[in-house]
């Protein structure tokens, strides 16, 4: 029972970091439709920034602005200077341009910081609960990581419903004809929206960092589960990311637990594939007519 | 007379096919025998990868879908090709067409799920797939040999060939052979209904439907075609290293096939020749360049990637439709200046 409910907790966690994740690629899909590679060498970088950050002047709050700055700053960057050239493309450019700039991510992180994979803090601590005599595998830390998302799941899903600039985003992302016409600066919100994605990206990077530890490579196995759980929410939709982030985090918590880590890959291409063929748009797919 | 052949040449794709492979077959027999065996080696990757990037060239780019497991197909053909060979005692050349008709088999169901999925639910899935399927290798470790994998004999040169006969050089015989097949079956196969009706469904599902096509089937039909030759690539590559193991089939490989693919030029058999001869060279080309300059162990390590990722970006900046795209701008622009210039009357 205990193996359960520690299990259930630790996936809760890891959900949680893949929900930030899928957060990012569904808001880059929602503004410009591409999928987007390139986001776990990103949040990468960013987590680089922010190690640095915190070792030169030992203070983590300071680092973990940094990083969300930087996430914002980086985005709004790579949206401009690559993405722009593309974006009238066939989508397979796109995507290959993000693998492009992935790869190029990697070895300058590489270039800079070494390939040795270095320990990055947490911001509480990292022992368990004791409930009851028994210490659970869920840290004060673990419930940090979980309220951030939630709260920026929030935030943003306030943002997109509440406000005038999430108004002309979700107009600039519907159709962009329309939206130009109506003075939305259409251009402006693909940036934007590059731009807070890059921040969510870099949250969960500054989040995950202290478990899977912080090199050119750490964040792939995130990022690929963080693009499975942004398909099974429906790209489209943001709540839907949340909710299927902390749904794979559970049920592959559970593959690992009783059944071994190895199958874990296996799981999640089970669980994917189960979704999507009871419902090819993913948990909450976009609703859209069927045009002849 | 050369004007007879052309017109027979237009009217037969069959013929023309033949044409193409003949022509191909000759080029291959002459180079492999003028250069060392460390390009023999090289002509053998190059010729696995056209394998697999012709297949998936016509899944991208003639039915439209996108495959990121294309890495996971090849680990397919390459271990029953190891399997067959190391375990069964089989011959090199049933081992090998078993190896395709078992990635074709396994095609089956994965391009019956894909024909479902569209955009980036057809990626997600098959990225999946890439990385879910070499789990199987350590789960059963037993049979597939888990992390070290399974290693065979190197293929034996007929003796009719001169006992001083370069294994390297055979080996590129056997690969140059099955990408030679492979482009005879594609080459017709685009040319034929089945390539029309997948181009159809590919431009728009809804009309193609309406027109009595029966897009699943043909989709999934799509997927198993380059399935199969994704089986071949991985049969030869397993032949040409001897041995097949997990680490030989990382997401990498599946992302780079794409890449190889839609750098090359999307849906074009000579696209995926450009795609093949890049994935083989540019590796190498980076890693001298990266060693010709003397910099730190850790940059000169990154090096090449960081050159790879510049290449791709700018390649897909510079020429979106690819290689073959650029190559045929080049062309039509030249003969529209020919054509400016005034044709070439005589006694004007």
């Amino acid at each position: 029972m205990t193996k359960f409910v520690d299990l259930t907790l630790s996936g809760i966690s890891t959900g949680a970091v893949y929900a930030a994740v899928a957060l990012a690629l569904v808001l880059i899909w929602r503004a410009t439709r591409i999928v987007n590679f390139a986001q776990g060498a990103m949040l990468m970088i960013t987590t680089f920034i922010a190690s640095a950050v915190i070792s030169s002047t030992g203070s983590y709050w300071l680092g973990f602005a940094v990083a969300l700055v930087a996430g914002l700053v980086f985005g709004a960057l790579v949206e401009r200077v690559v993405i722009r050239p593309v974006e009238k493309a066939p989508p397979l450019n796109a995507v290959i341009l993000t693998l492009g700039l992935y790869t190029l991510l990697v070895a300058v992180a590489g270039m800079i910081w070494g390939n040795t994979p270095r320990s990055f803090p947490a911001a509480f601590s990292l022992r368990g609960y004791d409930v009851g005599g028994t210490r659970l595998l869920f840290t004060p830390n673990d419930t940090f990581i979980v309220l951030v998302v939630i709260a920026v799941a929030v935030v943003l899903a306030v943002v997109f419903r509440y406000t005038s600039l999430g108004l002309q985003m979700r107009a600039a992302a519907f159709s962009p004809e329309v939206a130009r016409l109506l003075g939305v600066r259409v251009g402006q919100m693909l940036t934007i929206g590059w731009a807070l994605a890059a921040v969510a990206g870099a949250l969960a990077g500054v989040l995950v960092a202290p478990s899977v530890f912080l090199g050119p490579n750490s964040f792939d196995p995130i990022l690929i589960s963080g693009f499975v759980a942004a398909v099974l929410g429906g790209l489209d939709s943001p709540p839907g990311a949340v909710i299927a982030g902390l749904i794979l985090g559970v049920a592959l918590s559970y593959v690992s637990g009783y059944a071994g880590s190895a199958l874990v890959p296996l799981a999640a291409l089970v669980i994917l594939v189960v979704v999507l063929m009871a419902r090819p748009g993913g948990l909450f797919p976009a609703s859209r007519e069927r045009r002849v | 007379m050369t004007a007879s052949v052309r017109a027979t040449l237009a009217r037969s794709t069959l013929l023309r096919s033949l044409a193409w492979v003949v022509l191909a077959g000759a080029v291959l027999l002459l180079v492999s025998d003028l250069v060392s065996s460390y390009n023999d080696l090289e002509l053998a990757s190059g010729a696995y990868y056209f394998a697999v990037l012709a297949g998936l060239t016509i899944l991208a780019g003639q039915s439209g879908q996108i495959s990121l497991g294309h890495g996971a197909l090849m680990a397919v053909g390459a271990y029953t090709v190891v399997i067959l060979i190391g375990k069964g005692g089989w011959p090199l050349v049933p081992s090998i067409v078993a190896a395709v008709i078992v990635t074709a088999a396994v095609g089956v169901p994965v391009g019956a799920a894909a024909s479902r999925l569209r955009g980036p639910y057809l990626a997600g899935a098959t990225l999946a797939f890439a990385v879910g399927l070499p789990a199987l290798a350590d789960k059963f470790s037993g049979f597939f040999g888990g992390e070290n994998g399974l290693t065979i004999n190197p293929p034996t040169p007929p003796s009719s060939l001169g006992a001083a006969f370069p294994l390297e050089r055979w080996e590129a015989w056997i690969a140059g052979l099955g990408a030679l097949v492979v482009l005879f079956v594609l080459h017709n196969l685009t040319a034929s209904g089945f390539g029309r009706a997948l181009r159809a469904v590919r431009d728009d599902e809804i009309a193609a439907s309406l027109s009595g096509l029966r897009v699943g089937r043909l989709q999934t039909l799509a997927f198993v075609v380059s399935a199969g030759c994704a089986g071949l690539g991985g049969a030869m590559l397993a032949v040409v290293l001897q041995l097949a193991q997990p680490g030989a089939f990382p997401l990498q490989l599946s992302l780079s096939l794409l890449t190889g693919v839609v750098l090359g030029g999307l849906g074009s058999l000579v696209g995926a020749i450009w795609g093949a001869a890049l994935l083989t060279l540019l590796p190498n080309w980076t890693t001298d360049l990266a060693h010709s300059f003397s910099l730190s162990t850790q940059v000169s390590a990154n090096l090449p990637l960081a050159v790879y990722g510049v290449v791709l970006i700018l390649a897909m900046i510079l020429w979106p439709s690819g290689i073959q795209g650029a190559v045929r701008a080049l062309f039509i622009r030249l003969r529209a200046r020919r054509a400016a210039a005034g044709p070439a009357v005589p006694g004007s």
